[in-house]
């Protein structure tokens, strides 16, 4: 008789359910890896190429059509040129159909003609180069419609240009670009000032709400739902109201600080260069103050209120009940919020880009990226930047999950 | 420092200079006629006032209504705590009167109640600290939240060279009627604003739709089932959640410039849910497991499949979860601008946030600017107000992400 003993290895049931799992899952891992793991890795890629804006029309032949000439001198001009100026093009050829009714003339090379079809084979056009070729033709039929018939038929080009894409040079010219001297490390000044200032405001506000209205009265609703709105009002109509509430010449905020006597004459709050930096990380912190607080009131009303009796009898005082039992409770969420927030604002683009724009030094990592690739149109430059954000975010994100795994278990 | 005495006139003081600046901000707000706070004079007369009240505890005390009034009348004089300018309403300068004078009587007797005169407990030193921080707190907070949102109607209601000219006066004329929404029925009947508002609306429907189609299967398998990966699976959710927008924007801006989908609905609505399902599945497969597996069990054990029992069972009971989701992906597909900036270009085919960018021109007016950003944030706020329950739970759940 055998003793019984626990089933090892995965059972029939286990292998089904996780076949299932993986099912289930599919749809979203391949959507997000087509939308996510994909970009990614051209990135990175792209960031090694010197790619511009104008490199995403690869250079390719173009060619016009047209009937020249009058009478009995009548002829059909292809005029074919090399869209870049620089690049050259292979396997560059021109097929066509001659419409019915035509009777072409001699055809010189590279062209030749079987019946109604014309093919011209090119080889390799160069950078700038162009084409021309004539062949005399005679028509009979109406000759004001001939034109029409002509340069209704569409000719056919092929040939392909190399792509900067495609091919296998790398350099590391776009991170020299990047590193280049002073401007990185402002830039990397700016991010580091607006993501720690902008988190640590926006904590703390967040704390200073949750505290005034963790009590219950008429109205606490409504106060909470009004309070929220900067983070539920879409970015684009806060920050222009903003723009406006702080415009130098009719915005309400210098009219005001004027006639308060605060200020002799309008500031320009969001154009000048150290003001401009901390107009920005006060919008970050009075726009993300709402989430930080939601978190910590939802914590605070969750702390179990019999310690707070316990500390009321032993004679607390207020001040040493928050200090002494509220903030050991809420230290747990506090720092998880610090790390989630510290990430988020550290990636941040909509705001300071619709604020100033990234003018007057105000310029993070994340606009760089746009700067770089759009304005500058180097979108090689623009993805180093975007690989050095990834740097530190797979830095950051260590940290987050050895924390995390201890706070939450996950 | 803990003696009635002293305690009282400080946070008088400083109480005073908080009503003073926030009835001369207010007044300058709604009048657009000169209110000045006047420092030094509002410390004094808030001391003057913090004694009195401590001095004097009944509620009514003769000489606690005497210096309300005095503090009132003396606006009048251009010595009260409140500067009014010369050329103010009559309206204006009775209503300050009586506001300094009222709000400051029922505030500081609220902030000072109970407050000895003499030697205090620290309980009722800091029950007086408390009270004021929360009554400062409550007017920073509201003030800081509802001037931002006053002045974007406000400026929208208005027209450019009425606000060159005094940029506080946001009186508005309400003789003049339907003209005053010239610069709404303009986005409406110039700018095609009806058509992006259409097309916002039924991009971030679809996008709900699509994310909710593509999660519920994967938060269910998540929080379900045991497999090979589950754990790394949850990571990556959270780690694609970390990865900034403006970087994917880039390659997808090529790709979809080398397969023609930029500018096309099309691309938005393909987009739009791969950056909310990782969001998505994060709230939901928190919430599934929550939910207790004996009643799912006991389907399974009636004979219903895996599929039969998500359709059946989980989803009916995590409707509320379902809600909460919806209205937060529904909010992220609404105010998305980025992508929308990057990838539309097309006037005909604007989201309303990309719309309302295109308004941001010096040769358009101010007015249409702040009518646009109206028009972007009412249906949102209308959907926040009417399900302010589930949109916070969802924030809550969700808004890991910013």
């Amino acid at each position: 008789m055998s003793s019984a003993t626990p089933p090892t290895g995965t059972g029939a049931l286990a292998k089904r359910e996780a076949r299932l799992a993986w099912a289930l899952l599919a749809p979203t891992v391949i959507s997000v890896s087509l939308v996510v793991i994909l970009p990614l890795l051209a990135i990175i890629w792209i960031s090694f190429k010197p790619f511009t804006l104008s490199d995403l029309r690869p250079p390719a032949p173009v060619v016009r059509e047209s009937l020249r000439g009058s009478g009995d001198d009548l002829r059909i001009e292809y005029r074919l040129r090399n869209s870049s100026q620089e690049i050259a093009i292979e396997g560059v050829t021109l097929s066509d159909v001659l419409p019915d009714g035509v009777t072409a003339g001699e055809v010189a090379a590279p062209c030749v003609l079987d019946g109604h079809e014309l093919f011209c084979d090119f080889g390799t056009l160069e950078g700038g180069q162009r084409e021309r070729i004539r062949i005399p033709v005679t028509f009979d039929g109406d000759p004001d419609a001939f034109e029409d018939v002509v340069e209704g038929s569409e000719p056919r080009v092929t040939g392909s240009g190399p792509s900067v894409l495609t091919n296998l040079e790398f350099s590391l010219e776009n991170f020299a670009r990047v590193f280049d001297g002073s401007e990185f490390w402002g830039v990397l000044w700016v991010t580091l000032f607006y993501t720690v200032f902008g988190t640590i405001g926006a904590l703390v506000m967040g704390l200073f709400a949750a505290l005034l209205l963790n009590k219950s009265f008429k109205g606490q609703g409504f106060i909470r739902g009004l309070y929220l709105f900067p983070y539920v009002a879409p970015v684009i109509a806060v920050a222009f109201t903003w723009v406006t509430l702080f415009d130098p010449f009719s915005g309400s905020a210098n009219a005001l600080l004027v006639q308060m006597g605060l200020s002799s004459e309008p500031i320009n709050f969001f154009g000048e260069r150290p003001l401009a930096l901390i107009m920005v990380t006060v919008f970050e912190i009075w726009r993300y103050f709402p989430l930080s607080f939601l978190f910590i009131l939802a914590r605070m009303q969750s702390i179990d209120s019999s310690m707070y009796e316990a500390a009321d009898m032993d004679g607390a005082s207020p001040f040493q009940k928050f200090w002494l039992l509220s903030i050991p409770q809420l230290l747990g969420i506090l720092s998880v919020l610090f790390l989630l927030r510290f990430i988020w604002t550290f990636n941040k683009f909509d705001d300071i880009f619709l604020l100033t724009g990234g003018n007057a030094g105000t310029r993070t990592l994340t606009v760089n990226v746009y700067e770089q690739a759009f304005a500058v149109s180097n979108i090689g430059a623009g993805a180093a930047v975007a690989v050095v954000i990834l740097m530190c975010l797979i830095a950051f994100s260590f940290v987050f999950f050895r924390f995390i795994s201890r706070e939450e278990g996950l | 420092m803990r003696k009635g005495y002293i305690t009282g006139p400080v946070l008088g003081a400083l109480w005073m200079l908080v009503i003073a600046t926030t009835i001369a901000v207010t007044m300058s707000f709604a009048t657009g006629a000169a209110f000045r706070p006047q420092v030094l004079l509002s410390l004094i007369w808030g001391a003057v006032a913090g004694l009195i009240y401590v001095r004097f505890p009944a509620r009514r005390a003769p000489a606690r209504l005497g210096v309300a009034a005095l503090l009132g009348l003396s606006c009048l004089t251009g010595f009260g705590p409140v500067l009014i300018g010369s050329d103010t309403t009559l309206q204006a300068v009775l209503i300050t009167v009586i506001a300094v004078a009222v709000v400051m009587h029922v505030s500081m007797a609220a902030i000072l109640k109970e407050l000895p005169f003499a030697e205090l407990t620290r309980h009722e030193f800091e029950d007086a600290v408390i009270r004021f921080c929360t009554g400062f707190g409550y007017i920073f907070f509201t003030a800081i939240v509802v001037i931002p949102f006053y002045v974007m109607v406000m400026t929208s209601l208005k027209s450019q060279q009425a606000l060159l000219q005094n940029p506080l006066d946001f009186s508005v004329d309400l003789s003049q009627g339907t003209a005053l929404f010239r610069s709404y029925t303009e986005l409406f009947r110039d700018f095609n604003f009806g058509t992006y508002l259409w097309t916002s609306f039924y991009v971030s429907c679809l996008t709900v739709f699509i994310t909710l189609l593509f999660s519920v299967p994967g938060a269910y398998a998540v929080a379900r089932f045991r497999f090979q990966g589950q754990k790394a699976f949850s990571r990556s959710i959270l780690l694609i959640y970390m990865v900034p927008m403006i970087v994917l924007a880039l390659p997808i801006y090529i790709a979809f410039s080398l397969t023609g989908l930029r500018n096309s609905i099309l691309g938005i609505v393909m987009i739009y849910p791969v950056t909310t399902i990782p969001v998505a599945l994060y709230m939901l497969q928190g919430y599934f497991r929550g939910l207790p597996t004996e009643v799912e069990e006991a389907g399974l054990m009636d004979g219903l499949s895996r599929l039969a029992v998500i359709w059946k069972i989980t989803l009916p009971l995590s409707l509320p979860a379902l809600a909460s989701v919806s209205l937060y992906v529904f909010m992220i597909a609404w105010n998305e601008f980025l992508l929308a900036f990057m990838l539309l270009d097309d006037p005909s085919k604007f989201t309303l946030t990309r719309g309302v960018t295109m308004l941001n021109s010096s040769e358009i007016p101010r007015q249409h600017l702040m009518a646009g950003a109206v028009i972007a944030t009412v249906p949102i706020m209308a959907l926040f107000l009417g399900l302010e329950r589930f949109m916070t739970k969802g924030l809550t759940a969700g808004s890991v992400k910013g």
